[in-house]
């Protein structure tokens, strides 16, 4: 690394540095957290009335964090590589005294007592948090545009979809109103988001990061995960977030891979040795060309590293798609069960006739949910009911039993595996929105991942008719660092061609519309 | 259906019942274990604390919020599965049961659903004939105990209530759940076997320490499943007459009740099935203070619970190794060591059925353990202490008595410093919490006035204070005598020793 100075890029602005480098100024006392903060808070008042990325800001508290930190630090106390770096949150996750949307109405007014363990761990390493970001509800969605609270805007296009359902993370981290953010991947939340906004995003192991406070969607499929604008970013943020927790009976008991390692490893661009496999069921129908011309260039980039490409077929990633909307509707009907207005979150009384236990959920869930949430409620009711289980739900649990094979099989052959991110760029707003179906396919590539728990990253590799595509690597379970090894190889390379990070082709952002997040003072209640 | 089809005949006397039809029992019995935290937070597990205190984010279910499996409970499950001759399941897995329900917090509870942790056992019962009688066992499986409600306004029941309260303190209490497969030939054993069978069950998770076993409080709860057949022509095995509709009858609290709700529903069945109507499969209510049973929830719109695997649990899948660990922790079957000490004892029958409905064999055997005859123990604890505890509403375990405390009691009355009226006082002041017996004869100064000058003198103003009495012992009434003793005990606080108090009055009077 070069010698630390002060920042030089061309508008001196502390918002475009990547978090990797806010690190090493906060560690040689150039910055403190709290000027990192405040230009980030500025930030989001100038560019998140168009983006609509965040749904709270939390100042007083991010200030907090910041001071606590600058303080150690002048202290000289040891401090983590991401003390002092703000980090964005996506509201699924559960911050003690903060609300708790997940972009529902449901729960316009839930403050949770409890901090999830991600939170929990960001807290103790000294990440301020400085805003809860923007999703689909409940994280249905590809699109962002299913929040109660209003659709998030691509910073590349305004009038297109910053993917889902973590839009509005990627959208924060893209349009440089956060460096780092923490998503949820169920589907491909983190992955296909990144992809439209041209950001990096990890869906970890299943495993790899507590679940414990992430409010769930499908608990099988779920993974918390990182957000940011280069790949070793992501993996500094990944390593912070990950290890295992006794309050998630799901997680690893191993230690997190050496994601950082392997991210400045794949940096040197030598992947000399590495067996590539391409998913041949990824690749063709229903791509959008520009989307496959960026690939067939990045595979080229890949072997020009020295890796060696090959075509693998998973003959099961077919039946993907469907066996997901089986699974996940079914877990979710069971996880959105518990909003029924007698703990927490709104409550809605019957408009007519008496207001009874049975009335009361009734009416609360018909105003509190979206369409989109019911439509999975009851598609998940229906598949989990009484003589259809074994035909749906049992069914949908035997092909990822052999997706699993799949990859099972083609990690045997190949170290990591390849496919673009998404079939097409970002699409227009509400251009999907009246047909599910469609929407749903934008998460073909990466639902083979959530099925078989095993890890994914998507990394920008140029754009097609001016929008980014992502490139997708997955890797075996527990392998997460192959991941970032391809991830910063690739982004190295690409980047030596652009001459800078991809983003910095972005449009510049219109500023002083109002931003319509919600500065949160100090905490809205919980047990602090 | 209307109301009058709907009706129930008067029901048949229980023995005519049985005359007539052959009766065919199943139960399923609720335990609530008594680990100290809850089945999948680490909540304690509390009988009685403000309501909503004993709560997380967990057992409150708010969201994100993730269960984490209690390994004392699977302990605890493993061992009555062993106990009960189970086979202990290489791998079980939990599963959601989904019902809405303000009384469950996640509104479905967690349990054991296809794939149990105990499965095929048997618990042999002895009948009051000496028999034995072999339930066998189907299944016993883990859950989560769901919240209390209670409704405000009305009758205290849903129906008509103002509003409801929920108390999310046991929510998440660990449960297991033991169900018997059908039990065919008991004929009119039927409520008797029902009966002996609970309470078998109740002696065996005392004996394995797992749980409080307080029917009063809910610790252990049945659901009673009967349905009749016809009795089978002569010569045909009974076994193959096609079973009959069931009721599930829930609310059966107490061991009495199972017996009663048995012979309630046979009745009841009987009167219906002679009527030529059919018996309805429902669920039915135990009314304990009218002595009957009332439908509930009719199974016809039967829930559909949409049971599927817990994804936020791994299967339980325990160390073969750790299984015969816990095989090695079993207690001596409670059957078989009632028998031996009943033998040990040389008690009755009736006398061992009082020790053992008393919940007091272990402070029996404890006492005896101390120095004291098995004679003297229950008589203690059977007689005086039983009365105490009753009349506090208390088990004979939660009284400040403990059995060295009777052991120094009977140690005090065979050193003659304490005469049995002396001795109960001396109690007395150790169930109030004075301290030991001996504590208390110092405190209270109760000891036996053995000084036979001091006797000798209460004598003498006894003896001229009633010169008529005097007169009658001379003439040979010696019976009379009991009266100058009264006199003598009266003047000497009941400290005197009795015995020793005649010898004086003979001795003065010259008889």
């Amino acid at each position: 690394m070069s010698p630390v100075a002060a920042p030089t890029n061309e508008t001196g602005d502390l918002t475009r540095l990547s978090a990797a480098r806010m690190s090493e100024l906060l560690a040689a006392k150039e910055v403190s957290s709290r000027e990192l903060v405040q230009a980030h808070l500025d930030r989001i008042d100038r560019v998140d009335g168009a983006v609509h990325a965040f749904l709270r800001t939390m100042p007083e508290q991010a200030f907090e964090a910041a001071d606590a930190v600058d303080r150690a630090r002048a202290k000289g106390e040891a401090l983590g590589p991401l003390a002092g770096v703000p980090v964005a949150v996506k509201d699924v996750l559960a911050t003690n005294g903060t609300v708790t949307t997940c972009g529902s109405k449901i729960l316009e007014n839930w403050t949770p007592v409890y901090d999830a363990t991600v939170i929990e761990k960001l807290r103790a390493v000294g990440t301020p948090l400085i805003g809860k970001t923007n999703m689909d509800e409940f994280a249905m969605g590809s699109s962002t545009e299913h929040s109660a609270y209003g659709a998030t805007h691509n910073p590349w296009d305004l009038d297109r979809i910053p993917g889902g359902s973590g839009g509005g993370s990627a959208a924060a981290v893209g349009a440089f109103e956060a460096p780092l953010a923490l998503g949820s991947d169920t589907g491909g939340s983190i992955r296909q988001p990144a992809s439209v906004t041209g950001t990096v995003g990890t869906k970890p192991t299943y495993g790899g990061v507590s679940r414990y406070g992430l409010v769930a969607m499908a608990s099988s499929l779920d993974q918390v995960g990182p957000v940011a604008r280069g790949v070793l970013d992501a993996a500094l943020l990944h390593a912070a977030i990950g290890g295992h927790d006794p309050h998630d009976s799901t997680s690893l008991d191993e230690p997190v891979p050496d994601v950082v390692a392997a991210a400045k490893l794949g940096a040197a661009r030598d992947l000399k040795g590495v067996r590539v496999g391409i998913v041949g069921q990824l690749r063709g129908e229903g791509f959008q060309q520009g989307v496959l011309d960026r690939y067939a260039e990045a595979l080229g980039l890949l072997e020009d590293m020295g890796a060696e490409v090959s075509v693998v077929d998973c003959p099961s990633f077919e039946y993907a798609l469907g066996a997901y909307y089986l699974i996940m509707p079914s877990e979710a009907s069971s996880n959105l069960a518990r909003f029924d207005a007698m703990r927490y979150g709104i409550r809605v009384a019957p408009e007519s006739g008496p207001a009874t236990v049975e009335t009361v959920m009734g009416a609360t869930r018909e105003a509190g949910f979206g369409d989109e949430v019911k439509r999975r409620i009851i598609l998940g009711t229906y598949a989990l009911s009484a003589g259809y289980y074994d035909a749906y739900y049992g069914s949908a649990q035997k092909v990822r039993t052999l997706v699993q094979a799949d990859f099972r099989a083609a990690f045997e052959k190949v170290d990591v595996l390849v496919s673009p991110t998404t079939p097409t760029t970002a699409f227009k707003l509400g251009e999907k929105l009246d047909d599910p179906l469609q929407m749903y396919l934008s998460d073909v590539a990466t639902i083979p991942a959530n099925l078989a728990g095993t890890p994914g990253i998507s990394v920008p590799i140029g754009l097609a008719d001016g929008l980014p595509v992502g490139l997708q690597v997955l890797a075996p379970a527990r392998a997460d660092e192959w991941c970032y090894r391809l991830g910063a190889a690739v982004e190295a390379a690409l980047e030596d061609q652009w001459g800078g990070p991809l983003l910095n082709q972005a449009p510049a952002l219109p500023e002083g519309t109002a931003s319509a997040a919600k500065p949160v003072s100090g905490t809205e209640g919980g047990a602090r | 259906m209307t109301a009058q089809t709907d009706m129930d005949p008067t029901p048949l006397d229980f023995d005519e019942a049985m005359e007539r039809f052959d009766p065919v029992f199943g139960i399923e019995v609720h335990v609530e274990l008594n680990t100290k935290t809850k089945m999948f937070c680490s909540c304690p597990t509390t009988f009685g604390a403000p309501p909503n205190t004993a709560v997380c984010p967990v057992c409150l279910g708010l969201p994100g919020s993730m269960p984490v499996v209690n390994h004392k409970a699977i302990e605890s499950a493993i061992r009555l599965g062993l106990a009960l001759h189970c086979s202990i399941a290489p791998s079980s897995r939990f599963a959601r049961k989904q019902y809405f329900y303000p009384d469950v917090s996640k509104d479905y509870q967690i349990s054991q659903y296809d794939e149990p942790i105990d499965a095929d056992g048997y618990l042999d019962v002895t009948l009051a004939d000496g028999s034995i009688f072999r339930v066998q066992i189907e299944r016993a499986h883990m859950e989560e105990d769901a919240a209390k409600n209670t409704h405000i306004g009305g009758t205290g029941h849903i129906q008509g209530a103002a509003y409801s309260l929920v108390d999310y303190n046991r929510c998440g209490t660990p449960l297991i759940e033991i169900v018997t497969r059908p039990v065919e030939g008991t004929g009119a054993h039927v409520a008797e076997v029902a009966r002996a069978y609970v309470a078998g069950l109740r002696d065996l998770v005392i004996a394995l320490g797992i749980s409080d076993a307080r029917m009063d409080r809910g610790s252990i709860r049945a659901d009673v499943n009967l349905s009749l057949r016809p009795k089978a022509a002569p010569g045909e095995d009974q076994s193959t007459v096609p079973l009959g509709r069931r009721s599930e009858t829930k609310n059966v609290n107490s061991l009495r009740a199972i017996e009663q709700a048995i012979r309630f529903e046979a009745g009841r069945q009987a009167a219906r099935l002679a009527a030529g109507l059919t018996v309805k499969q429902e669920t039915r209510m135990w009314h304990e203070e009218s002595k009957d049973t009332t439908p509930g929830r009719s199974k016809e719109t039967a829930e559909d619970y949409r049971y599927f695997p817990e994804p936020d649990l791994l299967p339980v899948v325990p160390d073969p190794a750790w299984i015969e660990e816990l095989r090695g922790t079993l207690p001596e079957p409670p059957a078989q060591r009632r028998a031996r000490l009943q033998k040990e004892w040389g008690y009755s029958d009736l006398e061992m059925r009082d020790v053992v409905n008393a919940g007091a064999i272990d402070l029996v055997e404890q006492t005896v353990a101390a120095g004291v005859t098995a004679a003297a123990a229950r008589k203690w604890w059977m007689g005086e202490l039983a009365r105490t505890a009753n009349e506090q509403g208390v088990e004979l375990v939660e009284l400040t008595v403990t059995p060295q405390d009777i052991a120094e009691l009977e140690q005090l009355i065979a050193g003659g410093k304490l005469n049995d009226k002396l001795a109960r006082q001396a109690l007395a002041g150790t169930l109030q919490g004075e301290g030991s017996p001996a504590h208390v004869m110092e405190a209270r100064g109760l000891a036996v006035v053995s000084d036979d000058s001091a006797l000798t003198k209460a004598v003498d103003d006894a003896l001229a204070a009633n010169p008529d009495i005097v007169e009658k012992i001379k003439g040979g009434k010696v019976k009379a005598a009991g009266a100058i003793v009264g006199a003598v005990m009266k003047a000497t606080r009941g400290q005197a020793d009795a015995g020793r108090v005649r010898e004086l009055i003979m001795e003065r009077v010259g008889v």
